[in-house]
């Protein structure tokens, strides 16, 4: 199947330097079954001895403006597929089939997977970006979050000068909740909680169609976690990106998320909307996860007593 | 049955060309060291003319006073290891001594010794033991051993020891908060004997580390000294010989046989310690086996066409 | 600000210890290191008598007889420290120490100094090329700087000057100038700096040649260990060129470590140029400390420890003040 008009990313083009603009949420198409996403039978392999294949022909789809849920045990492949999806997979892994398609706003489609490296560099952060988990080490420790904020504006917005940079530096901060006077701080100074605000900030800056998270909250408590689960909510009604969820928090999953895909050992074994999910799951494994968290509510006990399936 | 030697192997080097080059090399000019003092001819005999070329007869010529320059090799890297090991141990004690009983044990007893660690690692190494041979070496009252490759040893080890201390005291700091070492000490185990059971066997790649480091400071060390004319008088080592060649104008009378053996073999010796050296580093320091590793058979991979995609993270 | 306070208090206690070590050693040896000192000097000076201030000086310096408490003696061995009184040579007699060191010292901290400068440089840069580039053919050269590392000092000095002076003639074999051209010693003119740089050549390049493997190496491994940290790939996806992911994300936090162990390396450095000025009897602070301890000159040994240890300390602390600017975390944490 030959995908629709594939074209490299040209940010000169009138239509890529207005995607570039900042707070261009209201130039998009309206969020629905539209898809900005696709992977198409992906397959990723570590090229250990023997090779460790990671993700097994996985197709999935992420439409505009949605958040998709990524569940799974740990080393089931969620992690590597999202790596994947942006060409950030480690050494020694490789993706040995399939494709990833970016389906632009101005109508275009990208194949990401053979782009240039020039060309991949530019489409980094602008069209797609990442929050990584646990931001104990994603922020550079010698840096201050002032630097790591424009450092971004540099690479991609050289047109912008330094007013109009410092300006939205401040504009992003105070979107996350932040206190702009943070911007001298280095990360040390910083809690945990902050910390992933300023990637989350960090991450809105090129104003992103996609943002893929991988496990933002995991490493926080809850009541912060909440805070920013919060956070990321409003900013998504504010400026329509689509989420990538990826954790394996699944009743959190079940309350934010639009669409969930449930994944085990490489393959997806489910997938569908969160309410379907939580109250008719089809497959066998996704009864098991659900039914391996602890529940607020219901009998003391209940689910040790009674045991996974 | 297996579980026994899997904690033993974790231990060990992974095998690699490094690591066996290096050991072969160590392995070789040990056996030298060792064994052909037994088969070359006296050291000692200067009853060769001198300064002749390598020859059938002597195999790396004969030096200014007649002395065969094989026969000096040879017992020559004896007294090299020899001094390289007593001071690379008496380095190693006291670094352990030092290191992780100040690291274990923290609080005032961490600060006191680390003040003395650091003042010994500031104060320059060749001076003071420059110094301290001067007074010790010209001592009256300590007869033969003043002159004694042991002496040299022992100041090279007492004054040696520092850097390999703060390594060591880092690693037991971290150790010291892990959960086995608390779950020893609630168990009632006394300080000491958690050090002993629990923290040195995790220590002993880089205690291994270490010592190398240790005797081949103190082989260089006794080069050094040897060369400025604070060696041992008694025994010949690499170090004597450079000195031995340096006052005899070696080099101005171009009689490289005599002067590039021995800092050839101190050099090689340096060498194959360094290599089993990285290997152990790559123990200590998973990441940088690791790592080069990925990349490589990520790239052999894509070589290979198994990628459809183009490359992926540097990291 | 608390950690530069506490780096010179540090310092001031290392100099204060090795001016104890200083006054103790002579005064633990058995023997009477003054007694042979005043011989020495009263044989160099032919057979006359010294004057009561050197013989003071001397006493005051390396131990007084036994009827003199100690304490005094420590107090009298700091007030000749302070007033620069460092004693008379006897191997260059009647040169006071002070001036002995005075003029030899810039001659080490200028090609000491400037080949230490160079090889840090050329090993960090190197080690950090060769690190971003790890798992590629350039891993195979990390080996060679372990040999480069055991090669003592002065066997390359004495090979080099075989090869480069005496078989090639290109370079000087001794001295910091052509003391033929300039028989009455420096001077500031263009031809002097020329034949000073002349000379200094080949003793550098042995220093910059021992030493850079050991900066490579450590670089290299920080720059290895630097690249798996998750920041490194934050600026990856951020889409940050690949020269600004090196520099700023990866070679400056790698480089810390290597200022780190700094004093560690200075020390092989202090031990280098010492063995080095021996051979190329390059007039410089090395060169003296070797004469004064072959000679047993207890007052210029003395003397050249105290002042290497200052210089070391010296260029500890600057180094230090560079530190404190690299990693913001000390500047907080101290």
């Amino acid at each position: 199947m030959t995908p629709p008009t594939l074209r490299p990313f040209d940010p000169s083009t009138s239509s890529g330097q207005a995607k570039l603009r900042a707070g261009q949420a209201q130039d998009r198409p309206s969020s629905g079954s539209v898809p900005v996403l696709t992977a198409r039978n992906v397959s990723i392999t570590y090229e250990v001895n023997p090779p460790v294949d990671a993700v097994r022909d996985v197709s999935l789809t992420l439409h505009r403006g949605e958040i998709l849920g990524l569940a799974g045990e740990s080393g089931c492949g969620k992690t590597t597929l999202a790596y994947g999806m942006n060409r950030l997979l480690k050494a020694p892994a490789v993706m040995t089939s399939g494709e990833v398609v970016f389906h632009d706003g101005d109508g275009t489609d990208i194949d990401v997977g053979t782009m240039d490296a020039e060309a991949l560099r530019r489409f980094r952060w602008s069209k797609v970006s990442m929050v990584f988990q646990g931001s104990m080490n994603s922020l550079n420790p010698v840096m201050n979050v002032r630097t790591q904020l424009q450092d971004v504006f540099t690479t991609h917005q050289p047109s912008l000068r330094r007013a109009g940079r410092d300006a939205r530096c401040a504009e992003l901060l105070d979107l996350v909740g932040v206190d702009p006077s943070r911007l001298s701080a280095f990360p040390h100074e910083l809690s945990g909680g902050m910390r992933q605000r300023v990637m989350i900030a960090m991450a809105l800056a090129l104003d992103p169609q996609v943002m893929i998270m991988d496990e933002p909250t995991t490493a926080l408590d809850v009541v912060v976690q909440r805070g920013i689960i919060r956070q990321i909510m409003r900013l998504r009604e504010r400026l329509g990106f689509a989420v990538i969820f990826i954790t394996h928090d699944l009743p959190l999953l079940i309350e934010i998320s639009d669409r969930i895909a449930i994944m085990r050992e490489g393959r997806i074994v489910e997938e569908g909307a969160a309410e379907q999910i939580y109250h008719a799951p089809q497959a066998d494994y996704t009864r098991h996860l659900l039914s391996s968290f602890p529940s607020l509510t219901g009998a003391r006990g209940a689910f040790v007593r009674g045991g996974a399936a | 049955m297996a579980d026994r030697y899997a904690s033993i192997r974790y231990l060990l080097p992974k095998w690699s060309g490094k690591l066996g080059a290096g050991l072969v090399i160590v392995g070789l000019i040990s056996a030298f060291g060792v064994i052909a003092p037994f088969f070359t001819a006296d050291p000692r005999d200067s009853g060769n003319k001198g300064l002749l070329a390598p020859s059938a007869g002597h195999l790396l010529g004969t030096t200014k006073l007649g002395y065969d320059v094989f026969a000096q090799l040879a017992a020559g890297t004896r007294g090299s290891l020899y001094v390289g090991l007593v001071g690379g141990l008496s380095a190693m004690l006291l670094a352990i001594v030092f290191g992780i009983i100040a690291g274990y044990f923290g609080g005032w007893l961490d600060e006191v010794l680390m003040l003395a660690t650091n003042i010994m690692l500031v104060i320059p190494g060749l001076p003071l033991v420059m110094v301290i041979a001067a007074y010790v070496q010209n001592a009256e009252g300590l007869g033969d051993f003043a002159r004694s490759s042991t002496l040299v040893a022992l100041i090279l080890g007492i004054t040696g020891w520092a850097g390999s201390a703060v390594v060591l005291r880092a690693q037991a700091r971290s150790l010291r908060t892990r959960e086995y070492v608390a779950a020893a000490r609630v168990a009632g185990e006394s300080g000491l004997r958690v050090i002993f059971v629990e923290i040195l066997p995790n220590l002993v790649p880089l205690i291994a580390a270490q010592l190398i480091f240790g005797v081949m400071a103190a082989v260089l060390g006794e080069a050094g000294l040897s060369y400025l004319g604070l060696g041992p008088t008694n025994s010949i080592t690499l170090g004597t010989m450079l000195n031995d060649a340096q006052t005899g104008q070696a080099v101005g009378s171009r009689a490289w046989w005599w002067f590039v053996p021995p800092g050839a073999l101190i050099a090689l010796l340096g060498t194959g310690l360094a290599l089993v050296n990285f290997a152990i580093d790559e123990i200590v320091n998973p990441k940088l086996r690791l790592a080069p590793q990925a990349a490589r058979l990520q790239r052999k991979a894509t070589k290979e066409g198994k990628g459809v995609a183009g490359g992926g993270a540097f990291a | 600000m608390v950690f530069y306070l506490r780096r010179i208090a540090f310092y001031l206690v290392t100099l204060w210890a090795a001016i104890s070590l200083n006054f103790l050693l002579p005064r633990m040896m058995p023997g009477d290191p003054a007694a042979i000192m005043i011989g020495k000097l009263r044989r160099a000076s032919g057979g006359r008598e010294l004057s009561e201030e050197t013989v003071k000086a001397i006493y005051a310096l390396l131990g007084a007889d036994k009827s003199v408490p100690a304490w005094d003696q420590y107090l009298a061995y700091w007030g000749r420290l302070l007033s620069g009184d460092l004693g008379v040579s006897s191997t260059r007699y009647p040169y006071p120490v002070a001036t002995l060191i005075g003029n030899a010292l810039p001659w080490t901290l200028l090609m000491v100094g400037a080949a230490t400068v160079i090889s840090f440089v050329l090993g960090i840069v190197i080690g950090a090329w060769v690190g971003w580039k790890r798992g590629t053919w350039l891993d195979h050269l990390v080996p060679a700087t372990s040999l480069l590392q055991s090669i003592p000092y002065f066997w390359l000095a004495l090979v080099l000057v075989a090869a480069f002076s005496v078989q090639l003639r290109w370079l000087p074999i001794v001295g910091a100038y052509d003391v033929f051209a300039f028989p009455s010693g420096p001077e500031w003119s263009w031809d002097f700096m020329v034949s000073a740089l002349y000379h200094a050549f080949l003793p550098a390049l042995t220093i910059v040649i021992s030493s850079v493997g050991g900066w490579l190496l450590g670089m290299r491994n920080m720059m290895v260990s630097t690249m798996s940290e998750d920041y490194v790939l934050t600026a990856e996806a951020k889409g940050l060129r690949p020269s600004r992911i090196r520099d700023r994300y990866a070679a400056r936090n790698a480089a810390i470590p290597s200022l780190a162990g700094f004093s560690i390396a200075l020390g092989f450095v202090v031990a280098g140029s010492i063995v080095t000025e021996q051979v190329f009897s390059y007039p410089g602070i090395g060169k003296l400390m070797i004469q004064s301890v072959q000679g047993l000159d207890y007052a210029l040994m003395q003397g050249v420890f105290l002042v290497i240890t200052l210089t070391v300390l010296a260029a500890n602390f600057l180094m230090d003040l560079f530190y404190g600017l690299i990693d913001p975390r000390v500047r907080s944490h101290g």
